[in-house]
C-alpha cells in the first residue's frame, strides 16, 4: 500500500453569507497516495474548490482534520499554513495568475523569494523549471507576449520550482483550446509518473479527468464514488 | 533587496499614474529643499561674524526706525572700523507701483569706497554723477528693463518722503551712467538698484533731517569682526536709539523679514503642499493596491506571509517616496545658488538631506499603511474567486 500524501477526516466546511450559514462539505472522508493523479469532477457548486482549497491550505475547515504530507492543516494559524505552502504545494489555476510586470522567469522565480537561494540560484532554478515544462526559450517575455498553453507552462513551472510534492490545480484547462488543453494535461502526466508529483485537478473536461490515475465525483459537497482509472 | 525587482516593476505597474504621482512627490520635496533652507536661513540668521569683512548696523527694534547721523562719528571711531557711510531706505516706485525700484541715497566717496572693486563704472560716467547734485547711477540691467538711457530725467514715487519744496512725494533726477556689478551672486541683489546723492536727499526731504537708515561699516581685519560689532553695539547701548550690528549677507533676510513671519508663511505652504500629498499618493497607492487584490492573493497562495504582504506594500511605498525626495532635494539643491542671488547669506543646512529623507519615509508609511494593512487582511480564497 502506498503512503498517504493526503487524509481527510469528517471534514465539515460551512460559509457564512450575510447572516445564512451555506454547508459545502458534509463529513468528508479522503484518503489520497503519494504519487497519485486525481481528478475531482462534480457539478458547480458540489464543493470540488472548495475541497481543493482545504487540500492546498488556503482555506480551513469548519471541523475535522485534514492531514497533508504528515501535518495536520487543520491545527495550523494563518501565517503556519503560509509557510507549510511555501513548502509543500503548488498552485496552477485556470487563469494562469501570473504578474503581469514580470517576464516568465521573474515569475517562477516568485516562490523562491522566501527561499535562502542566491539571486543567481533563484535564476537557475527557474530556467531548470521553466525547461522541463518546455518552454525555457520564452522566458524573457511577458505574461501578455504568451499564448494561452505557454502562460499555464509557465504556471506550472512556478508551481513546481520550490520543489512541492503536492500540484494542486484548479481547472487548468479550463481557458485553453483543445490542443493546448492536451498539451498541458500531457505535461502535468509526465510531472506525476517520472518526476513523482502527487496531481490534484479540479476540472469539469471528461477528456481532461482521462489523464488522472482516479476520478472522484462530488455532488452536494459529498464524494459520490472513487473510481480507479488505468494508468 | 531581493524583493526589490518585483517592488520595482509593480511600481511601473501603470506607467503614466507612477510618473505624475512621482513628478507631485519630486516638486512637493523640491519646494521642501527649498523652503526649508530659505526658512533655515531666516530662523538661524547667523552665517557668523567671524571673518565677515562689512558689517551693518541698524536700530535693534526694527528696520523702520531710524537712527541719529551723528552716530556716525562714534562708529568711525571704533578701532578696526576702516569705513564708514550711512544710507536711507527710500521706497521708490517708477511710474506704477509695481515698477518697485531699490533707490538708495549714498554718501559717494565712502559708499564707493567702502564697495571698491564691487561695482564696473566707467570714469566719466562716476564723474558726471559726482558733478551732477541730481545725478544717478542706474544699474545696467534696469535701464534695459524699463528702456532708460543717460542722459534723461527719470522721475521717481517715494512711498516714504515727501519734499520739503512741495511736500511732493514725486522727485526727478538725471541719469548721468550705469553700473554693472562684478559678483554675479550679487547681481539679482542688485538688479534694481538707483544710486543717488544723499546731501540732496536730505536737503529736501520734509521730515527726518539728520537721521539715517542704517550703517555700513568695513572692517580693517574680518578676524576682528566678532568684537567691533560689540564695540559698535555697546556705543548705543541703553541710549534711545540702541543698534544692532550684523554681518551684511544676514541684512537682505532681516530686511524682509521685517513684512511678517516669514518661517510661519513657508511652514504654513509646506504643511498645505504636504497635506495635499498626503491624499493624492494616499489614494494613488489604495487604488494600486485595490487593482492589484487578486496578485496580492497569488503571492499569498505562494506561501508569502501576511507580514510580507504589508512589507511588500510599504516597501513599494517606500520606494516611490524615497526616490521621489531624493530627485526633489537634488533639485532643490541645484535651485540654492540662484535663490542665493537674491537672499545672500542663505546656506544649504546640512541637515536638509537627512530631514527630508525622514520626511519621505514618514509620507511613506502614511500613505502606505492603510493599503498594506487592505492588503494583510485579504482573504485568499475570496480574492481568487475573480480570477479562476
Amino acid at each position: 500500500m502506498s503512503e498517504t500524501i493526503v487524509s481527510l477526516r469528517k471534514v465539515v466546511k460551512h460559509y457564512t453569507r450575510g447572516k445564512q450559514d451555506v454547508p459545502v462539505l458534509d463529513g468528508l472522508d479522503l484518503d489520497i497516495a503519494k504519487g497519485e493523479f486525481v481528478a475531482l469532477m462534480g457539478p458547480s457548486g458540489s464543493g470540488k474548490t472548495t475541497l481543493l482549497n482545504l487540500i492546498g491550505g488556503l482555506d480551513s475547515p469548519t471541523s475535522g482534520e485534514i492531514t497533508v504530507a504528515g501535518e495536520r492543516l487543520d491545527r495550523m494559524s494563518s501565517g503556519q499554513l503560509a509557510r507549510w505552502r511555501a513548502r509543500n504545494v503548488g498552485f496552477v489555476f485556470q487563469f494562469y495568475n501570473l504578474m503581469p510586470m514580470l517576464n516568465a522567469q521573474r515569475n517562477v522565480e516568485l516562490p523562491l523569494l522566501l527561499t535562502h537561494l542566491s539571486a543567481s540560484q533563484r535564476a537557475a532554478n527557474a530556467l531548470a523549471a521553466l525547461t522541463l515544462v518546455g518552454i525555457a526559450d520564452r522566458a524573457k517575455h511577458k505574461p501578455s507576449e504568451l499564448s494561452g498553453g505557454q502562460a499555464q507552462r509557465v504556471a506550472i513551472a512556478r508551481a513546481l520550482v520550490a520543489d512541492a510534492t503536492l500540484l494542486v490545480c484548479d481547472e487548468p484547462t479550463g481557458d485553453l483550446d483543445r490542443k493546448s488543453a492536451d498539451e498541458v494535461l500531457h505535461l502535468l502526466q509526465i510531472l506525476n509518473r517520472e518526476h513523482g508529483k502527487t496531481i490534484v485537478i479540479v476540472t469539469h473536461d471528461p477528456k481532461a479527468a482521462e489523464f488522472g490515475s482516479r476520478s472522484l465525483h462530488m455532488d452536494k459537497g459529498a464524494l459520490l464514488d472513487a473510481g480507479i482509472l488505468a494508468a | 533587496m531581493k524583493y526589490l525587482p518585483l517592488l520595482w516593476a509593480n511600481l511601473w505597474r501603470k506607467k503614466t499614474r507612477t510618473i505624475f504621482t512621482l513628478l507631485s512627490v519630486v516638486v512637493a520635496f523640491l519646494l521642501y529643499g527649498a523652503l526649508a533652507t530659505i526658512d533655515d536661513a531666516f530662523e538661524n540668521p547667523q552665517t557668523g561674524l567671524t571673518g565677515v569683512d562689512k558689517l551693518i548696523t541698524t536700530n535693534k527694534f526694527s528696520l523702520t526706525l531710524l537712527l541719529p547721523f551723528s552716530d556716525v562719528q562714534q562708529i568711525a571711531a571704533v578701532p578696526g572700523v576702516a569705513v564708514v557711510t550711512w544710507i536711507t531706505w527710500f521706497g521708490a516706485y517708477y511710474q506704477e507701483s509695481k515698477n518697485f525700484v531699490f533707490a538708495l541715497p549714498i554718501d559717494t566717496p565712502t559708499y564707493f569706497d567702502l564697495h571698491k572693486d564691487e561695482f564696473v563704472v566707467s570714469d566719466a560716467e562716476m564723474a558726471a554723477f559726482r558733478n551732477t547734485r541730481s545725478g544717478v547711477l542706474v544699474n545696467s540691467a534696469l535701464m534695459k528693463k524699463f528702456g532708460w538711457h543717460v542722459g534723461q530725467k527719470l522721475p521717481l514715487h517715494s512711498t516714504i518722503w515727501t519734499q520739503k519744496a512741495d511736500g511732493s512725494l514725486d522727485w526727478t533726477f538725471d541719469i548721468v551712467g550705469t553700473f554693472a556689478v562684478k559678483d554675479p551672486t550679487q547681481a539679482g541683489q542688485q538688479a534694481s538698484t538707483v544710486l543717488f546723492h544723499y546731501e540732496l536727499f536730505d536737503e529736501g526731504r520734509s521730515f527726518g533731517k539728520g537721521q539715517v537708515g542704517w550703517f555700513e561699516e568695513r572692517v580693517v581685519d574680518p578676524s576682528q569682526s566678532v568684537q567691533i560689532a560689540q564695540k559698535i553695539d555697546a556705543l548705543f547701548a541703553n541710549s534711545p536709539n540702541e543698534t544692532k550690528t550684523q554681518p551684511a549677507k544676514d541684512f537682505a533676510m532681516s530686511f524682509v523679514k521685517q513684512f511678517g513671519d516669514v518661517g510661519f508663511v513657508l511652514r504654513a505652504i509646506l504643511g498645505a503642499v504636504f497635506f495635499t500629498l498626503l491624499f493624492l499618493t494616499g489614494n494613488t497607492m489604495m487604488q494600486s493596491v485595490r487593482e492589484r487584490t487578486p496578485e496580492l492573493a497569488v503571492l499569498k497562495t505562494l506561501g508569502f506571509s501576511d507580514a510580507k504582504v504589508v512589507g511588500l506594500v510599504i516597501g513599494e511605498s517606500l520606494l516611490l517616496c524615497l526616490l521621489a525626495a531624493v530627485v526633489g532635494l537634488a533639485a532643490s539643491y541645484a535651485l540654492i545658488p540662484v535663490i542665493r542671488t537674491v537672499l545672500q547669506g542663505i546656506v544649504t543646512s546640512p541637515w536638509l538631506l537627512p530631514h527630508g529623507l525622514g520626511l519621505a519615509v514618514l509620507l511613506a508609511l502614511l500613505v502606505g499603511t492603510p493599503p498594506a494593512l487592505r492588503a494583510m487582511r485579504l482573504n485568499v480564497v475570496d480574492a481568487l474567486m475573480d480570477k479562476r
